[in-house]
């Protein structure tokens, strides 16, 4: 039994490779995805970009990113399959879950904590553009 | 590299007592930025975000210089080094 997980794909396409190449690795991707029961929940084309260092020869790259949710499974599949291609210079998978669920914790924690100290304080209950008092604390420091 | 920088230091306090300030060490208290600003993910796709803490070297500014909180600096060590590994940021620059 498999859990679902989400993940991010990135990877960059050799510049060489035409739009059509860069279209093909998508269907492919999605292919893989499709086989495990996977979704695909967004894909998003950067356009060519310059690369920080080079890779295989090449200054710059297409890069794909694609927001996956699948099985462990899955990704061994996609890593295998991307390792292979050709044309891609590089990818990465990371799994977002854990990490964006840790994100949205402590952002509603925060807003918690916010709202009981307000309370605390007699006052009312919130105003949507309250200046942070750290940054006006950080200024008069100066 | 490091006796020269506590010279600096010694320095830089004696112009603080020249200016008139009342205490004779005066350094002002760095703040986490992504606390301030109220981030909770720092995301590795956002090159632009992550430039400040890579010096010209490349390296991983250390949180004694950034002043970045130890949540937020292992945060942003994890995101630099996915960053690295899809080019968008530099491993070394000479």
């Amino acid at each position: 039994m498999s859990t679902l997980r989400q993940y991010e794909l990135v990877y960059i396409v050799s510049p060489k490779a035409t739009d059509e190449v860069v279209a093909e690795l998508h269907t492919q991707v999605e292919a893989i995805v499709g086989k495990f029961d996977g979704r695909i929940e967004k894909t998003e084309n950067w356009g060519k970009r310059r690369l920080a260092y080079e890779v295989n020869r090449c200054k710059e790259g297409t890069y794909v990113l694609e927001l996956l949710s699948g099985s462990g499974e899955m990704v061994t599949e996609l890593e295998r399959r991307l390792r292979v291609a050709e044309d891609v210079l590089r990818h990465l998978v990371v799994r977002v879950d854990e990490e964006l669920h840790v994100a949205e914790r402590t952002a509603t924690r925060r807003a918690e904590t916010r709202k009981r100290r307000r309370a605390a304080r007699g006052l009312p209950p919130e105003t949507p553009t309250a200046r942070a008092p750290v940054e006006a604390a950080a200024k008069e420091g100066e | 590299m490091a006796g020269k920088r506590s010279g600096g230091r010694k320095d830089s306090k004696k112009k603080d007592d020249r200016g008139g300030r009342k205490s004779g060490l005066f350094r002002r208290k760095k703040v986490c930025r992504f606390c301030v600003e109220k981030i909770d993910y720092i995301d590795y796709k956002d090159a632009r975000m992550l430039m400040p803490f890579i010096p010209e070297r490349g390296k991983i500014q250390p949180r004694r210089l950034s002043g970045t909180c130890a949540t937020h600096q292992r945060k942003l060590q994890t995101a630099i080094k996915r960053a690295r590994q899809l080019a968008l940021v530099p491993y070394v620059t000479d």
